[in-house]
């Protein structure tokens, strides 16, 4: 087993792969950039060391300096976490050039699932399904507007290389898709330095649902089951669960040895995850592999009742994975909300900042894996992913009412999160019905008086608006930190007077 | 002490007096019998009548939340006796208004000249932070007085960025 071992990440996910290493009595080595020196993950480490300035690119995603650091450190392995270098092939061969050890796949599977085509082409010799379209780049218009006709329109159009959106275009019909694939093959250039763009058959309002893997270096692979990761904004999860509401254990089984097929079409090893696409008829598709640990992998973790990342170090040290599929059982649910720092009244921006009041939930069924604490300045320079709060009970509806109430607990001011839109999204009848698709989230946020259909009974909020006026006012004169208008300024920390002076003034003026 | 509390647009007159046990309150005219205590920087355990409520209180540069339970607020706090505070609410369409940065970022673009007349809710400047781009608005019609925002420089919640009288 490994002694010491470096995590090249920031964040929630660096702390919780420390947790792990604690567990397992491994030291740990942390890098941050100059505005991550007060950052949790430089707290809870063993060793730390910079790496340089704020910008990732200068930092995160400097092979040569985290290499430096796992050298003078005498780190014997690196865990990528999730983002930054974690899919990046020629960091994991960087890796073993330098004798350390990545924990993820080798940089062959990486490669081979790294491209959409070429993951495409894999699993079409493997024989999985995949949304129909082609597996290689177009060559012309002309082909293009051949294939669309055969496999119908709506169609997709999809950069090779792509990812978060960019590169792809819906088009509905032949008039339209010469100028996407035009203005998608130079966007694809222009982000990922790579124009090759395929065409797939466009899945009306799909599910998207994804499988857990594990694989040895001993040739054994097994599935943990699924993800229901449907809820979506921007391209971004939002929420997450386990199991999916309209997985059964039939479906189940066949998804996990697609996923299975699949992962070892590539020789893969380590924790990995399959993306599926699952049309109105139940139809699942491959879409593409993430070859690393992924946001929301403790769903899967509470509902296995494995630990994914004790599992990942363990493989990466040659062990063999300790139990068979047939020892895999699913039990109770777990929902997942990743708590951004993002401003609901704005449209959901970036609201970076100093958290001046953090009040967290606890209790049974609930896990918390964050990265923030009370009086930490969230930086503006990464991910505004701020903390997992994950609700397990023993079915869905007992993981949603703790969930429910741990957001009720959950308070953080100082800087803005989306703690509300759980709120929401948990009292929402189609979300409690489990009718979800990528597209729910848009819909939802765009009704402008959401019906609130809790499983849980909400006390009147009628008259509470009186208790918010009497406590506006106990703040003022209680708190010295009142934010009482000085001048008839707007209320805010900066026009914050001093009791004295207020009182003075009110008294000078009877 | 006399506030005027606005909350979710409704304004109530609210006032507080130290008695001799406890503080004595009166809403719209109206006692409530009430005991507070801060157990922590912006929290407050409020009880009115023997129900028992916790408080939470969400201040930025721009604005104050109250958090009842899981229910928020927007929540204006006047001393109706300061002058400005009268003013202010006589007439805020007149005059001219601040355009702070909501959160700390980078400027990337100014998007108006100075002196240029602009419609209420155009963009005025783009902050980016953690990757993303905000457009920041004009609250009301007028003409851009004065910009001071300048491209790239970085800008921290609350800090004058423009303003449109």
């Amino acid at each position: 087993m490994f002694k010491k071992i470096l995590i090249a990440n920031r964040g929630e996910i660096a702390v919780r792969i420390m947790r792990a290493c604690r567990e397992m009595g491994i030291s740990t080595v942390a890098v941050y950039s100059d505005v991550d020196r007060a950052a949790l993950h430089v707290r809870k480490c063993d060793e730390a060391y910079p790496i340089g300035p704020a910008p990732a690119a200068e930092s995160y995603l400097r092979i040569d300096k985290i290499l430096d650091v796992a050298k003078r450190s005498g780190a014997e392995a690196v865990h990528p976490g999730y983002g930054f270098l974690s899919e990046n092939a020629k960091f994991a061969q960087a890796c073993a050039d330098a004798g350390v050890k990545f924990i993820g796949p080798t940089p062959h599977s990486m490669n081979l699932m790294g491209s959409k085509t070429s993951a495409r082409q894999q699993m079409e010799k493997a024989g999985v399904p995949f949304v129909p379209g082609t597996s290689r780049g177009l060559a012309s218009p002309e082909e293009g507007e051949e294939v669309a006709e055969r496999i119908g329109y709506p169609v997709m159009l999809k950069a090779a290389a792509g990812g978060g959106g960019k590169g792809m275009r819906l088009v509905h019909s032949r008039p339209e898709l010469r100028s996407a694939l035009e203005s998608a093959q130079s966007e694809a250039q222009r982000s990922f330095g790579d124009s090759e763009v395929y065409i797939e058959k466009a899945i009306v309002n799909p599910r998207h649902i994804e499988m857990q893997l594990l694989a040895d270096e001993h040739g054994n692979t097994v599935w943990l089951g699924e993800r229901e990761c449907s809820i979506q904004r921007r391209h971004q999860k939002v929420l997450e669960e386990a199991p999916s509401p309209i997985v059964d254990p039939e479906m189940r089984r066949r998804m996990g040895e697609v996923a299975v097929k699949a992962a070892q079409a590539a020789d893969y090893t380590n924790a990995g995850t399959i993306e599926f696409l699952v049309d109105q008829q139940k139809n699942f598709y491959f879409l593409e592999m993430n070859t690393r640990l992924q946001v929301e992998h403790p769903v899967t973790e509470l509902t296995t009742g494995l630990d994914l990342v004790h599992l990942q170090i363990r493989i990466a040290a040659g062990e063999k994975l300790p139990f068979t599929q047939s020892d895999v059982a699913i039990r109770g649910h777990a929902v997942e909300c990743r708590i951004y720092a993002e401003d609901p009244d704005n449209n959901y921006f970036p609201s970076p900042g100093k958290i001046t009041v953090l009040l967290q939930p606890s209790g049974p069924g609930v896990r918390r894996d964050s990265g923030m604490y009370e009086g930490w300045n969230v930086p503006m320079d990464y991910d505004p992913l701020l903390a997992k709060l994950i609700g397990y009970g023993t079915d869905r509806q007992h993981a949603i009412m703790r969930l429910e109430r741990a957001l009720y607990e959950y308070f953080v001011a100082g800087i803005k999160t989306n703690i509300s839109l759980f709120q929401r999204i948990l009292g929402d009848a189609d979300f409690l019905a489990g009718r979800l698709d990528t597209g729910y989230l848009d819909r939802l946020l765009a009704k402008a008086n959401p019906a609130v259909a809790s499983f849980v009974p909400k006390p009147e909020i009628k008259g509470l608006e009186r208790i918010a006026a009497i406590a506006a006012g106990m703040f003022a004169v209680l708190d010295p930190a009142s934010p009482v208008p000085k001048n008839g300024d707007t209320a805010g920390p900066a026009a914050a007077p001093s009791n004295w002076k207020q009182e003075g003034r009110s008294e000078a003026l009877r | 002490m006399v506030y005027e509390v606005i909350v979710g647009g409704e304004p109530h007159r609210l006032e507080l007096e130290k008695g001799a046990d406890g503080w004595e309150c009166r809403l719209d005219g109206k006692p409530v019998l009430i005991d507070a205590v801060i157990p922590r920087r912006d929290v407050l355990s409020l009880l009115v009548d023997g129900r028992s409520y916790e408080i939470k209180r969400e201040q930025t540069a721009t604005d104050l939340h109250m958090w009842v339970g899981s229910t928020r607020f927007a929540v204006e706090l006047r001393d109706p006796r300061s002058l400005r505070s009268r003013q202010k609410s006589a007439g805020d369409e007149k005059g001219p208004r601040k355009i702070v940065a909501p959160m700390p970022g980078r400027v990337v673009r100014v998007l108006v000249a100075e002196n240029s007349e602009v419609e209420a809710g155009q963009g005025i400047v783009v902050v980016e932070a953690m990757k993303m781009q905000n457009e920041i608005k004009s609250p009301k019609k007028g003409v851009v007085k004065k910009i001071s925002a300048t491209s790239g420089a970085a800008v921290n919640p609350g800090e004058v960025l423009a303003i449109v009288e």
